[in-house]
């Protein structure tokens, strides 16, 4: 069995991502969770590069990396009023919190066994293509043009509903 | 060799974090970032299975990219909900969001 640089790149940024998440989600201060969720961001968008993905990790980084952080880390600024060590504890009860962990210790190793024992590693298709930004634009605005106005008019609403909703009401 | 399982297995691995993190945070905010890992988890399958089963063409690529557009959309209406909550209770603790309960 080879072990080539391809693979020692996987694992690296496999376990940056994995790492990252935990680092969210255990994290007890909150602006420490958003920064983890950047790392953990950039670590798929180099999973994408991984995956001959190309722009597909630019968008990763634009969006993701770039805006959403951006937005969720402007939020814990205005809405955080409580020391920072404090701002991101586990739920109280007990029950929802073994629960949870429950569903998702059963569900990731439910998965991941029919996975591993799945002969999904034999799968190799044909060529890739090379031009897959050229590919996307035809797809874009060919047979999925519907689709994609949907997202657009989807991107506009989401915008002005949140700036109605965050202005909020005023006071008479 | 790295090969389609192995992506799967990530995309799982990821995607268990993300529900560990919405049933266990009582953050509105933290709850926000588990749900961006787990869409995450998803594009990592629609882009893999696309490369090792399907790369002659790039429609996996392409509906993770409308994945991507819908994740901007819900974080933008979720923060701005979050943001006008904590005016109206001063907390983002999900336990105080009980407005709807009965």
């Amino acid at each position: 069995m080879s072990f080539t640089v391809n693979d020692l790149i996987f694992i690296l940024t496999a376990g940056l991502t994995v790492g990252a998440a935990l680092g969210v989600v255990f994290s007890r201060n909150i602006v420490h969770s958003a920064l983890f969720l950047i790392l953990a961001f950039l670590g798929v968008a180099g999973i994408f590069f991984e995956l001959d993905a190309g722009f597909l990790g630019l968008v990763q980084i634009l969006v993701y990396a770039g805006a959403i952080s951006v937005l969720i880390i402007f939020a814990i600024m205005l809405v955080m009023d409580v020391e920072a060590g404090q701002t991101n504890l586990s739920n109280s009860s007990r029950g929802i919190h073994l629960g949870g962990a429950l569903v998702a210790l059963s569900l990731a190793i439910s998965l991941g066994a029919a996975i591993w024992n799945s002969k999904l590693s034999a799968f190799l298709g044909p060529r890739p293509v090379s031009d897959a930004v050229g590919a996307l634009a035809e797809l874009m605005l060919g047979n999925y043009v519907v689709a994609f106005e949907t997202a657009a008019i989807l991107l506009l609403l989401a915008v002005v509903g949140a700036i109605i909703l965050a202005r909020g009401v005023e006071e008479k | 060799m790295i090969g389609l399982n192995h992506y799967l297995l990530l995309a799982t691995i990821l995607f268990g974090i993300g529900v560990y993190g919405v049933f266990a945070k009582r953050n509105a905010v933290a709850v926000l970032m588990s749900v961006e890992l787990m869409l995450n988890a998803v594009n990592i399958n629609f882009v893999a299975i696309n490369k090792f089963i399907q790369p002659s063409n790039t429609i996996g690529q392409l509906f993770a990219i409308f994945v991507i557009v819908v994740a901007a959309a819900e974080v933008a209406v979720g923060l701005a909900l979050i943001i006008s909550i904590y005016r109206l209770k001063k907390s983002v603790n999900l336990n105080d969001f009980n407005l709807m309960k009965w």
